[in-house]
């Protein structure tokens, strides 16, 4: 015992003391982390973020640098706050009110103390920013944007939240993300990686030189420079034609689904989003809730297609073999339907429809045929109605299109479910559900959909998905963009409806929107709409909607446009689509008139009734 | 006599290669933890790590001298080495320099002496020989009191130079005690004060005394054969009543407030987070540091001058009592783990070449080294990783400082020399 006393204590304790490194060193350790040790200070070098170009290489968003005062509030030492706020124009309680948030923030984290300082600011306070320990500038750049066009479109950059800096880890306070359009989409390639620096500091938060040599710097990766599918002098045009109007415009190319130009009205100057007015103009915006201009409208505004919907009834129609392009009927201005004697009118002149002359007069009782006989075709409504479904669906309706916009709606395309348990109760068939035929009903639409939708026509069966991008720098492209989407219908059923969209031009309701020279297919749609004013349901002035491709054989340009509660069809998306049509196949306008009279065009009036707290009238001239 | 002179000469190599270990590792470890920011030379005298070296170099001549005097010098001169030594300690009172509170040292022209370091193998020197000298009988209560004199004298002095630290080490001379042959109950003793005095801190000296009272009370119900003589359970509980209120009052009066304030943390009593978080930033910020550090080291450490927190000093006195948390740091498990075995071996293979010594002088003498060293190795690591109170003293070999090697070289080689000679004893 007494030989062996201080034998076990030294070993007892030896065991103590390796146990006690096993729980410090591995159980409970803090593996380092050069992230997140608090000896080593990272200093980021931002990269070029890169610049983004229209298809024909003109320059739409290049850079501008900016300054921001930085401050680490653990390292500032006392300091002559009046000169600090002159160099700085700003007053004591804007100092102190930022100083305090900053240490709310952290002690020890760099905390963006004044951002977007003026190039004439920095220069003077570059030169004295030594007195003021604790402070330092940190240079970012911003947008500079050289257009006024397309902010929907570009979208804008804006300091990361902390939502944000939650998700990636790459962000940190202060640094700028996308917010909207292709700054979002194409964020990661365009923002490049910033460089980072690690620098051993001491317990008074000095610098002792370059951790580990610098052997764990990294250099920064400039951004990549886009070129996106937009023709910018399209985009301005579409922009001038729908000024004070509310809506969407978007043009695409058949033949690849490049998006020629993406409208949305009205809009707003990028520029506005840019420096230290940004909080101001934004707020602005976004409290502008009648016209909503932060709100891309072609691609998110939901909306029953109306008229141009009658192209897909048709086709399915004809693939389904319920008609054939020779199926007649005889139109009394009015279809009756069902037990009850149901009656839908139909404003084509009323007399004898084919399928073409039905398409280019756009009658009703033809198309609820077309519908209801697809409908009944099988011995089950519903059944029916999953195929009739599908086969829309495969026109990239009812769903995201899965392109590279940043922001997008699905739709709706009923099925036989969805009806099923619209109506528990009741047995439902094709009557009960008849006003899908014309594109009223259930059915809802973006702006976007109904233009691949008219692509998709125009290509006689397949389709592009929609996308902005045309290159990346060094990159090929996706190829989600680039193999071809097949519609669940036959090329050949494609040709009478082509035929009848001429013929829609030709003679039917928009022969008065020919364009000289150019061979035009088009549809006319007029979709009712509602609001709810102070709980009640209220019918608003009709949308005015138009599809149409171009040229007929050899499609350059498919497009879709939304003009909310303009009326019918024909009348302002129309004469929009021939004008459109002819500025991007010919490169000039030609129809002066008809120009002079869209731009002149306020529908304002139209949009303040429903505000105006009094009875009002729709659809009046 | 010894006519063998040349094969006398054999020093135990394990034990000098654990020690030559120790000394390089702990050098490397000095240079990284002190270095901070720009590294000049090695030479450079008037960097730690420089002042370091040229110690290191110098005890090199002290294991020479050590080893060159003849074995039967230093039980012969014990008591003049001990009596200088106790000679040099009260001279501080004196000549002495105050540094972080403590007189412990010597100012020779820019070079200072910490004499308490000496006072260490003198002390020990001292008590072998009054141990084994054929007059002394350890059993005997006379002279065990002056044996405790010979321990308790030089303890005290440095009690009195506020070092509490190193007194402490001068308490493990009582493993030799118990060795050579005290009676038992003083083990029993000490382990009676020892829970007595950490439940009185940790709970209070009342509860204490009423937990005894109740365990004595069943024992002399329930167990006791002569349930009629009850004096002896008397005697321990009025000493345990005693020894309690007396550690409590002790606690309270005697310690200053920065001790109290370690005991408190150890002990785990500020319940109160937000205290306790405060104070862990200022009773106990060292510590805190010295935590963090080693767990930021993991398994396998940051490499050699690449410890991120000891380059950055965040550490405070990390280059002399906080040394272990740069091997924690920068060597990980691995390396600290490296450290704890080289100690183990050191002290145990001590222990064991104690034992094998054929002459009582050299036995206790040898006792007296591995109860010093086990003392420094359990108080500094100990501290170092947080597992017992707050307590200033140097890790040997590892922490900076001149006076410290060298009165740890020349404790251990003293033993060498001995255990050398243990062959051909006379």
């Amino acid at each position: 015992m007494r030989k062996i006393l201080l034998f076990g204590l030294v070993i007892l304790t030896g065991i103590c003391f390796i146990g006690r490194l096993y729980y410090l060193q591995i159980y409970t350790a803090n593996e380092f982390d050069i992230d997140n040790d608090n000896a080593i200070r990272k200093v980021f070098h931002y990269p070029k973020r890169g610049y983004i170009y229209d298809r024909n290489d003109s320059l739409l968003v290049a850079n501008q640098p900016s300054y921001d005062v930085m401050v680490i509030p653990r390292e500032v030492e006392p300091l002559d706050t009046l000169l600090f706020c002159n160099l700085l124009k700003i007053d004591k309680d804007e100092f102190l009110k930022s100083y305090e948030r900053a240490k709310n923030y952290s002690p020890r984290l760099p905390f963006p103390f004044l951002r977007h300082l003026s190039k004439e600011d920095y220069a003077f306070l570059s030169e004295k920013l030594r007195k003021f320990k604790g402070f330092y500038i940190q240079k970012r750049s911003l947008r500079d944007y050289q257009t006024s066009i397309g902010a929907n479109v570009l979208g804008y950059i804006a300091e990361v939240n902390n939502k944000e800096i939650a998700k990636d880890s790459y962000y940190r306070l202060g640094d700028m993300i996308g917010k909207q359009g292709v700054e979002v989409s194409y964020e990661k390639k365009l923002r490049g990686v910033k460089g980072v620096k690690y620098i051993q500091k001491d317990i008074y938060n000095r610098d002792i030189g370059a951790y580990k040599q610098g052997a764990f710097d990294t250099l920064p990766v400039p951004g990549k420079d886009i070129k996106i599918t937009i023709d910018s002098e399209l985009q301005a045009y579409g922009e001038l034609l729908m000024q004070n109007k509310i809506g969407g415009i978007v043009a695409l190319e058949p033949s690849t689904g490049e998006i020629l130009s993406l409208v949305s009205a009205p809009s707003y100057n990028p520029n506005l989003l840019v420096g230290r007015q940004r909080s101001k103009n934004y707020t602005k915006l976004y409290l502008d809730t009648i016209h909503r201009p932060l709100i891309d409208k072609g691609l998110t505004r939901m909306h029953v297609p109306g008229s141009p919907f009658k192209l897909l009834v048709a086709l399915t129609a004809l693939q389904e073999n319920v008609i054939t392009p020779k199926t007649n009927i005889i139109c009394s201005e009015r279809y009756v339907y069902g037990k009850n004697k149901r009656v839908m009118k139909c404003h084509c002149g009323g007399g004898f429809r084919n399928l073409d002359s039905g398409i280019s007069y756009s009658c009703n009782s033809y198309f609820s045929m077309a519908f209801r006989s697809t409908i009944e075709k099988y011995s089950n409504a519903s059944e029916s109605m999953n195929i009739w479904s599908s086969h829309i669906k495969s026109f990239g309706l009812g769903n995201f299109l899965g392109n590279d916009l940043s922001v997008g709606k699905k739709g709706n395309i009923p099925d036989g479910n969805y009806y099923d348990k619209w109506y528990p109760e009741f047995q439902w068939g094709a009557t009960t559900i008849i006003s899908n035929a014309i594109g009223q009903g259930e059915i809802l639409v973006t702006p976007i959909q109904l233009a691949n939708m008219t692509a998709a026509i125009a290509n006689k069966g397949y389709y592009y998905t929609p996308h902005i991008i045309k290159s990346i720098e060094g990159e090929s492209m996706d190829p989600n963009f680039t193999i071809p989407k097949q519609t669940s219908i036959e090329p050949k059923y494609y040709d009478p409806i082509i035929e009848g969209m001429h013929n829609v031009y030709n003679k039917g309701t928009a022969n008065f929107l020919k364009v000289p020279g150019i061979e035009i297919c088009g549809k006319t749609g007029t979709a009712e709409n509602f609001t709810k004013i102070d709980g009640v349901k209220q019918q608003l002035t009709d949308h005015s909607i138009f599809v149409a491709f171009a040229p007929k054989d050899d499609p350059k340009i498919a497009i879709a446009i939304l003009v909310e509660n303009g009326y019918y069809g024909s009348r302002w998306a129309g004469r929009i689509a021939s004008l459109m049509i002819e500025k991007y196949i010919k490169g000039e306008v030609t129809l002066k008139r008809m120009e002079k009279l869209v731009i002149e065009k306020s529908l304002e009036n139209e949009y303040l009734k429903p505000y105006s707290g009094k009875p009002f009238k729709i659809n009046d001239q | 006599m010894n006519l063998n002179r040349t094969t006398s000469f054999q020093l135990d190599w394990l034990t000098v290669i654990v020690f030559t270990a120790l000394v390089v590792f702990g050098y490397f470890n000095i240079l990284s933890a002190s270095v901070a920011g720009e590294f000049t030379s090695y030479l450079d005298i008037s960097k730690p790590y420089g002042k370091q070296l040229f110690f290191i170099l110098s005890s090199f001549v002290l294991i020479i001298l050590t080893l060159a005097v003849d074995v039967k010098f230093y039980e012969r001169f014990a008591s003049i080495i001990y009596l200088g030594s106790i000679l040099s300690l009260a001279g501080l009172f004196i000549f002495g320099k105050q540094v972080n509170g403590a007189i412990s040292w010597y100012d020779f022209v820019g070079m200072t002496i910490q004499p308490s370091e000496f006072a260490k193998f003198a002390t020990a020197l001292a008590l072998a020989k009054y141990i084994s000298d054929l007059q002394t009988n350890i059993k005997e209560q006379k002279d065990q009191i002056k044996a405790a004199i010979l321990v308790g004298l030089p303890a005290g002095l440095i009690l009195l130079q506020n070092d509490a630290g190193s007194t402490l080490v001068f308490a493990s001379l009582f493993f030799v005690f118990y060795r050579e042959g005290i009676p038992q109950n003083y083990l029993l003793f000490a382990v009676f004060v020892a829970f007595l005095g950490i439940g009185t801190l940790k709970y209070s000296a009342l509860s204490i005394c009423f937990t005894l009272a109740g365990i004595l009370l069943i024992y002399q119900l329930f167990f006791k054969r002569k349930k009629k003589k009850i004096g002896g359970v008397l005697i321990i509980l009025i000493l345990g009543i005693g020894l309690s209120f007396g550690v409590q009052w002790t606690h309270n009066n005697v310690l200053q407030k920065h001790q109290q304030d370690r005991i408190g943390l150890w002990l785990r009593l500020e319940k109160d987070p937000v205290k306790l978080e405060s104070m862990k930033r200022s009773v106990s910020y060292n510590l805190n540091e010295s935590e963090k550090a080693i767990r930021s080291g993991g398994t396998f450490g940051k490499g050699f001058r690449d410890g991120t927190r000891t380059k950055g000093n965040f550490v405070p006195e990390q280059h002399t009592d906080y040394i272990f948390s740069t091997v924690g740091e920068e060597w990980g498990f691995f390396g600290s783990s490296i450290v704890i075995i080289l100690f183990l071996s050191l002290i145990l293979r001590i222990l064991y070449l104690a034992e094998q010594q054929k002459s009582q002088f050299s036995r206790v003498y040898g006792y007296g080294v591995a109860s010093i060293l086990f003392a420094h190795f359990l108080i500094n690591i100990g501290m170092v990783m947080g597992l017992i109170p707050t307590i200033g003293i140097p890790l040997p070999f590892f922490s900076y400082g001149g006076s410290g090697l060298w009165g740890f070289t020349i404790l251990i080689f003293i033993f060498l020399k001995l255990d050398s000679n243990r062959l051909n004893e006379w």
